[in-house]
């Protein structure tokens, strides 16, 4: 465990370390007159915190992996069944990610009618996913499978639980933008538009990173 | 380009107009960092109070009878997670951050007002949580700042009702607030710089912050992890880290977890969370010491650089807090190495510091003095490091005073007297008033000379074996007695320390309503929170035009020029080129 984290953390500094790399070689003293920074992050503010934002919870699922790994080589480890609704729900997460992707291309050609069906139809299969994880966890306790009874059940129903509550947070974004669609963006200003664009474009960064996590998640209850 | 964007962009700026929405609900930089600095210091004060109680116990054992053994670990419990936590982080990085980074960097508010006011509120949320669990029965947890399973929830540790719960919970809030002005802090910095402020011409007061702002939003999910983790044990009986027990002869529900995963998920957030609190305290104190020893920094790259290697290095340290847990001797090598290695790039900041200083034209106003006798007790500090972070020197000295003597004086001591010298040095900016100058030495040198006589002799006692976490010491063969007039030594520097801050209280707020109109730029500096229209800045900082910035913050003292400061936002000029060729630049 300890050598992946160290990899983990090596990896990062050294890619904070490339991104910085030529910036910080500069000789700020001799320098003199306005500089235009050559290759700024040249993004949205919202877009470079939403990228921040997913290092953060990356972070925090990253070290549950590693810890659900440590705790799992452990003798008094039962593994958990895998119910066979998990797949299901990952169908409809990767079809709700689908969808708000190609709402993102609508949006991108401003294409109103093809945004509305996609954006419904994302909110809608990430619902289902939501009431899926959680037909899954009476099944679970149906079948004596408490959050208490071994540490693979609570590992499980921590993450299932973490996993959709950062779910519910980008259901809050998607409640807004889809507001602003369905109250008719003909005419609106151009600025909210732009703002609905953008909404759009960062739900399905945010739904592709969250499929990644559930698939990387999933693959790990399946491992154990 | 990205800051042309966002910064004169035609967007409402959330204009105040009632006396809520200016100084309440407030979404301005300005008075969410007065809001967080003012919870930050009151529950600081908090903490130092109960430091109090529990010195008064081991001073003078069998004299006050203030405390039990129960309040005994409950008090010195809270003092180090408030003081390390709710005090150091939330005021460098809430307080000093919020302040300073869209004003250093030219820019009207953080990107995202609303979710900065949020912080403020969630944080205050956290406050509250935590001091509630005085109030419930059981009390406050008396675990040791560092929680370890299992005896954190265990019988016979004070507060393990309520108190527990809500110690985790609290912390679970405060990461919540963290991770929205931690958002706020590193997307300002990338993306609303004013025009001409490159990243390698910020003043490293924001690089310091910038940082560890960085090393917060990594390093505290660790601490989520482990406490939703901990709070399952305790409150659902799962066993992520409790092992199987006997517990007053009974066999426990629990078995199987192992505490040791707790330990290193505590000290993989633990050990940047020092960084966390000493690099803001390294970049403000560069500034300080450039601003009033009229010399560029030594070394500005190498300091940036150094900012971010010890952030980087501070990832892979964590298990030099526990030599004593056990584990493999290559792990404790490599740990140990790692350790000494940071004091590579860490020693370059000192000698750093030093070298601003060399053949300054120094000043000896109150920020200055604070800086200085920062650099004397982080060395002092960080020297007594490098003895614990060797595995064979720390294993008798763990547990003893002597390490309570080395991370008071490396992350007590040393950011509070950065954050003193902060506090005086944009006091005229921030209040638009003079601090009384005598006063403030009055302060400085109580509590220099002060905080030392509490801690020098804490390593004495350290190295004599003296235990920490203990309630009195009774009899024993290898304590003299002398130790324990020691003991009361301290206390007494400790009381008197105390006291001091009484004046530095009075000096505030007398200063507020009766203290001499400041000077918009009264030290003379080059950055630009100094050249600001108003003073104390108006909401949207700028007026209607956003500076420009044509050079790094630290011209001083550059030969050829009259004045012996050149703003940041000076266009350049003929005659200057030619001097710093061969001037004062290295």
């Amino acid at each position: 465990m300890n050598i992946s984290v160290l990899f983990a953390a090596l990896g990062g500094a050294i890619l904070v370390w490339l991104f910085l790399l030529q910036r910080l070689k500069t000789k700020p003293w001799l320098e003199q007159g306005v500089i235009e920074e050559g290759g700024a992050v040249n993004a949205a503010p919202q877009r470079v915190g939403l990228w921040v934002f997913l290092a953060v919870v990356t972070s925090l699922f990253g070290l549950f992996a590693i810890v659900y790994n440590m705790r799992s080589q452990f003798p008094d480890w039962r593994p958990m069944p895998d119910p066979g609704l998990l797949w299901v729900n990952t169908g409809l997460l990767i079809l709700a990610s689908v969808a708000l992707q190609r709402a993102r291309t609508a949006v991108a050609r401003e294409d109103l009618d093809g945004l509305k069906p996609n954006l419904m139809a994302a909110g809608i299969l990430t619902f289902a996913f939501l009431g899926g994880q959680l037909l899954v966890w009476r099944q679970l306790i149906s079948g004596g499978y408490y959050l208490a009874t071994n540490p693979a059940d609570a590992f499980f129903y921590i993450l299932t639980a973490l996993h959709g509550l950062h779910l519910a947070g980008g259901l809050w974004f998607w409640a807004r933008a889809s507001n602003t669609v369905w109250k008719g963006l003909e005419s609106r200003p151009v600025t909210e538009v732009a703002g609905v664009r953008l909404s759009v474009t960062l739900c399905s960064v945010y739904w592709h990173y969250l499929l990644l996590v559930w698939l990387i998640l999933f693959g790990l209850l399946l491992s154990t | 380009m990205a800051y042309v964007a966002i910064a004169d962009r035609d967007h409402h700026l959330h204009d105040p107009d009632t006396f809520i929405t200016k100084y309440i609900w407030s979404q301005d930089h300005k008075v969410i960092a007065i809001q967080y600095a003012i919870t930050a210091i009151f529950v600081g004060v908090v903490a130092l109070v109960l430091s109090l109680l529990f010195r008064l116990q081991l001073g003078f054992p069998d004299t006050f009878n203030l405390v039990d053994p129960n309040q005994y670990y409950q008090y010195v419990t809270m003092h180090g997670m408030i003081m390390v936590i709710y005090l150091l982080t939330a005021l460098f990085l809430g307080g000093f951050g919020n302040y300073l980074i869209p004003l250093m960097c030219g820019a009207r508010d953080m990107v995202f007002p609303y979710m900065n006011m949020l912080s403020f509120w969630v944080y205050l949320l956290s406050v509250i949580v935590l001091l509630g669990s005085f109030f419930v029965p059981g009390g406050p947890t008396g675990a040791g700042w560092t929680l370890y399973p299992p005896q954190a929830i265990s019988e016979g540790t004070p507060g393990i009702g309520g108190g527990i719960v809500l110690m985790l919970v609290s912390l679970a809030i405060f990461i919540v607030a963290f991770t929205m002005g931690g958002l706020n802090y590193v997307t300002t910095v990338l993306q609303a710089r004013t025009r001409g402020m490159t990243l390698m011409r910020m003043p490293l007061a924001v690089w310091g912050i910038f940082v560890a702002t960085i090393l917060g939003l990594l390093a505290f999910p660790a601490l989520l992890v482990a406490a939703v983790m901990m709070t399952l044990d305790r409150v659902v009986g799962t066993s992520f880290f409790m092992p199987e027990m006997l517990s007053l002869g009974r066999e426990l529900d629990y078995g199987g977890g192992s505490p040791i995963l707790f330990q290193h998920l505590f000290w993989f957030f633990g050990h940047p969370e020092v960084y966390i609190v000493a690099l803001p305290a390294f970049g403000i104190v560069s500034d300080v010491l450039s601003v009033h020893a009229r010399k560029n920094i030594f070394g500005y790259r190498m300091m940036v650089w150094a900012i971010v290697l010890i952030g980087a290095l501070s990832f892979v340290v964590w298990a030099h807090h526990m030599y004593v847990s056990g584990m493999n001797p290559y792990f404790g090598f490599f740990f140990a190495t790692t350790t000494l290695i940071i004091a590579v790039p860490t020693a370059l900041k000192v000698y750093n510091w030093i070298l601003t200083l060399w053949r300054g034209d120094i000043h000896l106003r109150v920020p200055m003095l604070f800086a200085i006798g920062f650099i004397f007790t982080f060395i002092h500090g960080g020297l007594t490091g490098l003895f614990l972070g060797n595995v064979t020197v720390d294993l008798p000295l763990s547990d003893t005073y002597f390490v309570v003597g080395h991370f008071h004086m490396v992350m007590g001591v040393s950011p509070v007297l950065v954050v003193f010298a902060a506090i005086y040095h944009w006091f005229p900016k921030i209040t638009g008033r003079m601090f009384n100058e005598t006063l403030g030495k009055v302060h400085f040198w109580l509590t220099l000379l002060g905080t030392y006589s509490i801690y020098l002799p804490m390593h004495y006692l350290g190295i004599l074996g003296v235990p920490r976490r203990y309630y009195a010491y009774g009899d024993t063969d290898f304590i003299p007695a002398s130790a324990q007039t020691l003991n009361s030594g301290i206390t007494i520097a400790a009381l008197i320390v105390a006291a001091v801050q009484i004046v530095f209280f009075v000096n505030v707020i007398w200063s507020l309503w009766r203290g001499p109109k400041a000077d918009p730029n009264p030290w003379r500096a080059t950055t630009l929170e100094w050249l600001t229209p108003d003073t104390p800045p108006k909401h949207g900082n700028w007026g209607p035009n956003l500076p420009e910035v044509h050079r790094w913050p630290y011209d001083y003292s550059v030969p050829g020029e009259k004045e012996d400061f050149i703003p940041q936002t000076e266009p350049p000029h003929a005659g200057v080129a030619a001097g710093r060729d061969h001037g004062v630049h290295h």
